[in-house]
């Protein structure tokens, strides 16, 4: 069974990580970063694994028996120093990364509001000629950053456009800011993350990251 | 007295009537242990039919199976009746039957308390399961997050059920854990010390001290949830000063420590049978109960793993990121120390063996997926999707489910006194295992291309099609692996042969009983000085039956055990434990009563129940107890002993003690919140604040206080013997404790706002009611050991009515001062 797993997955992987949600196809730095963790977390994983099973195999299988091994060997070493050194390794990384990803103010940088309703969002942002207001649909500049002011209406919805970046919560009466980037143009689907009742399946919406010269139209207010 | 009166007399003593009589009355561990364990399992069967329809649902895009609206509910009742009513009964049922057994007792400490637990389990759990049948189940998700749930988006009656019926549940969680911890502290074979008891009982203790203090948070919010329902008090309601927030850290305050709260027995078992299974001993005792006790520690601190994409700054999610990757270290001591025990023994492959096998690979693999989900950006990606739903089904089947299986192929001859046979056991666990993995190993990988969990379809364009059919076909495995499971015990338990005491040759003193077990366990209690009691003395079991350890000579009818000290085994007092009764089932019925009315608004309706209630706990004190001395009385071995009614520190003291733990947690967490409104919740400050109350709060803390030097003055004239002065002091108590009350609601009614205009006059209330409430339960006590004084039945050494009433005042006076002080402070504050 795990021998066919073993084979089964990485060839699914390889031919089915793309997708309209996936979180491993990333078209965003936030989104990359993160499935680069992931990948590398899987191999530590698989490694842990691996060395559990086939102690475990030992115990089986081994004839010689040398007495008792001590708590030494097992605790010590096993359970207390290995997590230990590979927990703090992955803290330190996961810590930076997250710095990386929230939001700050810099350079180029470009702010909606999104208020989440049961079961639409809205969105507003300036444009050349006062604000601009748009349903169900997000239009931001590919490869500048955006900060997403997420607010919500009535019950908690949660803001994730998953090739782009992690999710954020709309909770009412709060309002949180997530920093998504688009680094080309296109369209990429965003769907309610948090359960908000009986249309949270179909509480979707989608993001389109505009070129220079399509940007530059929304913002005069010339629809796409 | 040879061994066959011996046992006569003894099942006369500790047995019940026959047919339904006996099941109405019945107080005794083994059969209200085998009773939670039944119907847990029964519960499991329902959950898993909700399972299996989830995953025909899903199991092709566009399915129309079902709609949102039913779907809704078949997330929300499977993922609640698995944790409330299936894995922690399952344990309490567990525990309730085997705890007496391994420690060498009788019975566990407040065999009432368990039967009024069960009751109410039974009855809560019906509720929920009808409202299910009647298409009213909850809907909002088993963390029934607000505002969804609050009036306004669930005008139904679905999340009242789920409020109401749930913390009904609880009732018998808090009781069971009190329970437990008493027993273990308490209720053990003399001379068996804290660090010789067998590590069950150690995992026992531990997570029944985390329930005391976990499910508290949980109780307080679903109380204010459903008062906010009912009343329109706006805890949770941002536009008057509530916050949808307050309830995220209510519910996983409880919700984390619960998931290790259902860990740790299982690993109970694990460190139980595994030694045994590799026919050693277990390695690193000692490294266990620190690593327990760092595991309960720190599961406490990592509710806000839950939470990571609320908002809350980067840099305190970083605190409890690491916290939650810390808690993997002492898991990982556990894991590694049973490896090593396999290492150290002679392993054998005998079918609980084969199911902890299925538990390694399965809970390594959720453990290291939790480790991820810990680490903050990556949690951003996977919360919510079925990735979180994949980690949450290895951890809790794997941790859980596999070796509970493990457990009932290793104790099942315990409970029928048979052996078993065939090889359906192992069919039915390679159905589990390969259906398991199929359905959630893939089910990661589906999470990760974005499908999120409570979804109820999807489209062909997503590409999940094919991996959610795998999934769905494999839960279909794994529902026929359980079918095959439940048939085989059901052979066993059946048709099997009978087979010998003690058939794995362990070494723990459950195994000293005959088998299937006689209602009283064993025939005289051992004298222990060893972690293995069975290993260190082959012929104990048979010493034992012939009446050669303590209180092998019944008397009076009474259900006798002994009670040590705590952490020396030393033999402290008897305790006389109550025998078959209706109490528990009238008094789960009545608080069903209470239940119910509220569940349908019928709150003028329900003070009467609730008067019954109080009613009924009278009576049930009332009939306990004596009106002479016993003096010491022998207890074998040339030894005597008093009964617990003339000792200090006696089993009713203790639990009394770690309710009110219980209860202060649940004051600390309405007090978080009140705090926590303050700082975090939008709309604040609120527009009228308290408006003096001096004057009314002075007299509350006066007479609060005078109440606790009454109930203290009225012990120690007890102690003194001046029985007509404890009397009357009883009495004065009882009485400042009712201008206490008054002085409280006063204070509200003319100087709090009203409790619907804004979170904190909500709060502000919260608070004098449970003031009021606590008065209202020391005045009770009080007066009650006023009424036995009275009939005789507290003498100079007879005083457990008085100390426990005096208890109960103290914390009655704490608790009066510190929401005072709460209340009132605002009013000076600028
Ligand atoms: C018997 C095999 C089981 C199967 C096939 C199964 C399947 C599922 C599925 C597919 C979901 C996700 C539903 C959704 O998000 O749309 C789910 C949720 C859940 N399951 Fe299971 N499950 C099983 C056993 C268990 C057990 C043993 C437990 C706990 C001890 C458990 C606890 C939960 C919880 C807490 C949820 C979350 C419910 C919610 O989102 O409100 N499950 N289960
Ligand atoms: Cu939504
Ligand atoms: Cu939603």
């Amino acid at each position: 069974m795990l021998h066919a797993l073993g084979t089964a997955v990485p060839a699914l992987v390889a031919g089915g990580c793309s997708g309209p949600l996936s979180t491993l196809d990333s078209a965003g730095p936030a989104a990359r970063d993160v499935a680069t963790l992931w990948w590398a977390m899987l191999a530590g994983a698989t490694l842990l694994t691996l060395l559990v099973v086939a102690l475990l195999a030992l115990a089986f299988l081994r004839r010689a028996r040398q007495g008792e091994t001590g708590a030494a060997l097992w605790i010590g070493w096993l359970g207390l120093a290995m997590p230990g050194v590979v927990l703090l390794a992955l803290l330190g990384s996961a810590l930076v990364l997250g710095e990386r990803m929230i939001a700050r103010s810099e350079p180029g940088l470009v702010v909606v509001e999104a208020t989440g309703h049961q079961w639409f969002w809205d969105f507003r942002q300036p444009g050349a000629e006062g604000a601009i207001a748009t349903r169900d649909v997000l239009h931001i500049p590919a490869g500048r950053p955006v900060h997403v002011r997420i607010a919500a209406a009535d019950v908690i919805h949660g803001f994730w456009v998953p090739r782009l970046a992690g999710k954020m919560d709309a909770i009412p009466g709060h309002v949180n800011v997530l920093r998504i980037e688009a680094a080309q143009p296109g369209v990429f689907e965003g769907q309610c993350a948090e359960f908000c009742g009986l249309d949270h399946t179909g509480h979707r919406f989608r993001v389109i990251a505009h070129d220079e010269a399509g940007w530059a139209a929304f913002q005069r207010g010339e629809g796409p | 007295m040879n061994a066959l009166r011996r046992h006569r007399a003894l099942t006369a003593i500790w047995g019940a009537p026959r047919g339904w009589r006996g099941t109405i009355v019945s107080v005794n561990h083994s059969d209200i242990g085998r009773r939670f364990i039944l119907a847990a399992f029964a519960f499991f069967a329902i959950g898993g039919v909700l399972a299996m329809m989830i995953r025909a649902q899903l199991a092709t895009p566009g399915s129309a199976f079902v709609g949102p609206d039913i779907y809704n509910q078949l997330f929300t009742m499977h993922g609640s009746i698995m944790m409330f009513l299936f894995a922690i009964p399952m344990f309490e049922g567990l525990a309730l039957y085997l705890l007496p057994k391994m420690l060498g007792s009788r019975d566990m400490a407040f065999p009432r308390l368990s039967a009024f637990g069960w009751w109410c389990y039974l009855f809560g759990g019906s509720i929920l399961i009808a409202a299910l049948a009647m298409g009213v189940a909850p809907d909002g998700g088993w963390f029934m997050y607000t505002p969804l749930s609050s009036r306004a988006y669930s005008p139904g009656i679905n999340a009242d059920v789920w409020l109401l019926g749930i913390t009904f549940v609880e009732i018998s969680a808090i009781a069971a854990a009190v329970e437990i911890t008493v027993s273990i502290l308490k209720l053990r074979a003399p001379g068996m010390r804290l660090d010789q008891m067998p590590l069950f009982a150690w995992y026992m203790l531990i997570t029944a001290l985390m329930m005391i203090v976990a499910f508290p948070p949980l109780i307080l919010g679903s109380i204010l949830l459903e008062v906010e329902r009912a009343f329109d008090w706006p805890f949770f309601d941002p536009a008057r000063g509530g916050s949808p927030l307050l309830w995220q850290h209510l519910f996983w305050l409880f919700g984390h420590p619960e998931v290790y709260i259902i860990f740790l027995p299982a690993a109970g078992v694990i460190s139980t049978v595994l030694p045994v299974m590799a026919r050693t001993r277990i390695l690193g005792y000692g490294w266990i109960v620190a690593a327990l006790l760092a595991m309960a520690f720190l599961s406490f601190g990592l509710w806000v793993h839950h939470m990571f994409a609320t908002g809350i700054p980067h840099m305190a999610l970083g605190f409890f990121s690491a916290a939650s990757a810390l808690v993997a270290i002492p898991t990982a001591v556990q894991v590694f120390a049973w490896i090593g025990t396999l290492w150290n023994g002679r392993p054998e492959l005998k079918l609980p063996m084969l199911y902890l096998l299925g538990f390694f690979l399965i809970f390594v693999i959720g453990g290291l997926t939790g480790v991820m989900l810990a680490m903050v950006p990556f949690d951003w990606q996977a919360h919510d999707t079925h990735f979180v739903v994949a980690h949450l089904h290895y951890v809790l089947v794997g941790g859980f489910v596999f070796p509970m299986m493990a457990g009932a192929y290793y104790w099942l001859p315990h409970f029928t006194g048979r052996a078993r046979g065939g090889a359906l056991g192992s069919a039915a666990f390679w159905l589990v295992f390969l259906g398991f993995n199929l359905t959630f190993f893939l089910m990661h990988l589906t999470g990760l291309l974005g499908m999120r969990r409570r979804v109820h379809t999807y489209s062909e364009e997503m590409g999940w099609t094919w991996l959610n059919l795998l999934s769905s076909m494999g839960s279909f495995v794994m529902a026929f692996g359980f079918a095959l499971f439940a048939l085989d015990v059901a052979l066993q338990i059946f048709w099997s042969r009978r087979t010998r005491r003690n058939p794995w040759s362990a070494g723990t003193l459950e195994w000293a009983s005959p088998i299937p077990t006689p209602a009283y366990n064993i025939a005289s209690l051992p004298h222990v000085g060893d972690r293995e009691p069975l290993a260190a003395q082959p012929a104990l079991a048979l010493k034992l039956a012939r009446g050669e350890g303590y209180l092998a000579e019944p008397r009076h009818g009474w259900r006798e055990a002994m009670a040590v000290e705590s952490t020396t085994g030393a033999i402290d007092h008897i305790v006389v434990l109550p025998g078959n009764t209706r109490l528990p089932i009238v008094t789960a019925a009545m608080t069903g009563g209470f239940f119910l009315s509220l569940l349908f608004g019928f709150y003028w309706l329900a003070p009467v129940p609730l008067a019954l209630v109080v009613v009924l706990a009278w009576r049930w004190a009332s009939v306990l107890g004596h009106r002479e001395d016993f003096g010491p009385l022998p207890i074998g071995h040339g030894q005597t002993a008093p009964i617990h009614r003339e000792a200090a520190g006696a089993p009713g003291w203790w639990g009394s003690a770690f309710l009110l733990v219980a209860d202060g947690t649940l004051l600390a967490s309405l007090l978080f919140g009140y705090a926590f409104l303050w700082v975090v919740a939008p709309n604040w400050p609120p527009p009228a604040r308290i408006d003096g109350g001096f004057l009314l709060g002075l007299t509350a803390a006066a007479a609060s206080l005078a109440g606790v030097g009454l109930a203290r003055r009225g012990l120690a004239a007890a102690e003194a013997r001046a029985p007509i002065a404890a009397g009357r002091a009883a009495a004065g108590a009882a009485a400042a404790q009712a201008v206490c009350i008054v002085a409280l609601l006063s204070l509200g009614v003319t100087a709090l706002p009203a409790p619907e205009t804004h979170a904190y006059a909500a709060a502000g209330w919260a608070l004098l009611v449970y003031a009021a409430l606590h008065a209202a339960i020391a005045l009770l006590c009080t007066a009650f050991a006023g009424a036995r004084i009275a009939s005789g039945h507290v003498s100079g050494t007879r005083l457990l009515e008085p100390s426990v009433a005096r208890l109960f005042s103290d914390y009655s006076g704490a608790a009066t001062l510190i929401v005072l002080v709460c209340v009132l402070a605002p009013a000076i504050a600028p």
